[in-house]
């Protein structure tokens, strides 16, 4: 579904990925883990149009990605959660999720798209008129997922959904997590909470300063001696 | 000093108080959506209020008509102001886009400017129907109908950008863009669409602005800049990014400056300013902010 190949992204003058490949294929979930500035941000701000690869291609559903609008590339059903959620504050929980479903073809199908979202995570019906920036941070997460499920997506890129949330609450978003890839959505998951990240997810690709340094199934890495040590700890 | 007196001075502001509004709504929405400030925005109300002149004295087309025009002119006047100019601002990093900004709007404020001295002559001017001076009375308070017009005009104006905003789509992406422009992009709204859109909004409305001034009032090649800073004051006084705030702040300003002109005759706009100042002090983020 996503082939990434050999991608170069920077900053202005400072790189902060090299030579970055890996794939997702349909119906997975794929997880990236690495230190905090390694680049996963960098990788998914690249996916979603917001960065440009200076070397390198983006295939997504055999369409070259690289130069298409960020806008385009959520019509063509790649869908970006950024981290620290970016809700729209002074807009309510309803008029987010409308937003969510902006692009043409999540526009149609809107009123399924409502009923969905509010059957996995009930919590956003009862606070629909509530204004986006009063919401609690597990709620806050939940209207983010919620929302880009709006869209339709193919493909959701998920920044540290957990971030900022305790144990329990986390827990229950991986799990809401779990039901959105059963209902047929692929994911591609960065993840700081590398223990259920890697519960959860198929394969695992790991970044560190920018660049891909393991990759295997979640499986073997979860046994993985080098992976213990340095994300499993004493979590 | 009678109530009446009173009473018709605050009409009067209220009057002259939602012009003020209007220009700042035009004014809020671009700052809001782009988060650039457009110095040339008054230059763009004195446009409009001279294509209703020429409209007036050449076709003899009634001002009020004339909007339907004027408005539609300023909207293309401010789509190709942004795609030839404001639209590269828009894409530059926070730094340069406030300094750029700057300059380019100081720029076309200076073109307009001298470029209506040379096409209208500095002369002042005014439309004036054959209504001109004639109006209702109501408990011995006079409402010119000119005036009634202008704020009710005003009033239909800020409802459709209500309605608009919050009801339609694309209003609410507006407002999403506002909020969060990078959240926006990643739900698919064309940020371009959004910026162009509503900077060619602002300009309409403070375009029909200045109709309603040239109907009232007098407009003048080098009244832009006085009608920018007023904007500018309104603005900040009702809190940035809201935009129905402002008309109101608008309202409250051209009541409390028509209201101290009793006392204080020229210096009524100068208790305006203290009664900002007062207000920015008490309640740093505006009337309405947030």
């Amino acid at each position: 579904m996503l082939e990434v190949g050999s991608i170069d992204v920077s900053y202005g003058d400072l790189q902060a990925l090299w030579g970055i490949s890996f794939n997702v294929q349909e119906r997975e979930i794929v997880v990236l883990i690495g230190p905090n500035g390694a680049g996963k941000t960098t990788i998914l701000r690249t996916l979603s149009g917001l960065l440009r690869p200076t070397a390198g291609r983006i295939v997504f559903l055999n369409r070259p990605l690289d130069k298409t609008s960020p806008y385009k590339i959520v019509e063509l059903g790649l869908c970006h959660v950024p981290e620290g959620r970016a809700l729209f504050p002074g807009m309510s929980v309803l008029e987010n999720l409308e937003l969510g479903a902006y692009v043409r073809e999540a526009r149609k199908v809107r009123e399924e798209s409502f009923s969905f979202v509010f059957e996995i995570l009930p919590i956003l019906n009862h606070r629909s008129n509530q204004l986006a920036g009063t919401l609690s941070g597990g709620e806050q997460q939940m209207l983010a997922i919620g929302r880009g499920l709006m869209s339709k997506p193919k493909l959701l890129l998920l920044d540290e959904p957990s971030w900022g949330l305790s144990p329990l609450l986390s827990k229950t978003i991986f799990e809401v997590i779990g039901q959105v890839n059963h209902s047929g959505v692929t994911i591609l998951l960065v993840e700081q909470n590398v223990q259920m990240a890697l519960g959860l997810g198929n394969r695992a690709y790991v970044i560190e300063n920018g660049r891909m340094v393991r990759a295997g199934d979640t499986k073997d890495l979860l046994h993985d001696e080098q992976i213990k040590d340095a994300y499993l700890g004493s979590g | 000093m009678t109530a009446e007196i009173l009473i018709q001075s605050l009409v009067f502001g209220i009057f002259v108080g939602a012009l003020y509004g209007l220009a700042a709504a035009g004014l809020s929405l671009v700052f809001g959506v782009m988060k650039m400030l457009n110095v040339a925005h008054g230059e763009l109300l004195m446009l409009g209020g001279y294509a209703t002149f020429y409209l007036f004295s050449l076709c003899d087309l009634d001002p009020f008509l004339s909007l339907v025009i004027a408005g539609p002119i300023l909207f293309l006047i401010g789509i190709l102001l942004f795609k030839g100019l404001f639209s590269f601002l828009a894409r530059l990093d926070e730094e340069n886009k406030i300094k750029n900004s700057l300059l380019v709007g100081f720029g076309i404020s200076l073109v307009l400017h001298n470029l209506a001295i040379l096409l209208f002559t500095a002369d002042e001017r005014s439309v004036t129907p054959t209504y001109a001076g004639a109006g209702f009375e109501l408990f011995a308070i006079q409402f010119p109908y000119i005036r009634v017009g202008g704020l009710l005009l005003s009033i239909l104006l800020m409802y459709s950008m209500h309605l608009f905003l919050n009801k339609t789509y694309f209003g609410k992406a507006i407002r999403a863009t506002t909020e969060n422009w990078q959240a926006a992009t990643l739900m698919g709204i064309n940020i371009e669409k959004t910026y162009l859109i509503s900077f060619a909004l602002g300009t309409a409305l403070a375009g029909i602005a200045g109709t309603i001034v040239s109907v009232g009032y007098a407009i003048h090649p080098a009244m832009g800049m006085e009608w920018t800073i007023k904007a500018l004051i309104v603005i900040v006084l009702a809190g940035l990014g809201n935009i129905g705030g402002a008309f109101i702040a608008g309202v409250f300003l051209g009541a409390i400056e028509s209201v101290s002109a009793l006392f204080v005759g020229a210096y009524m706009e100068v208790v305006g300013l203290v009664i900002f100042l007062m207000v920015l002090e008490l309640r740093p983020q505006g009337l309405f902010g947030r």
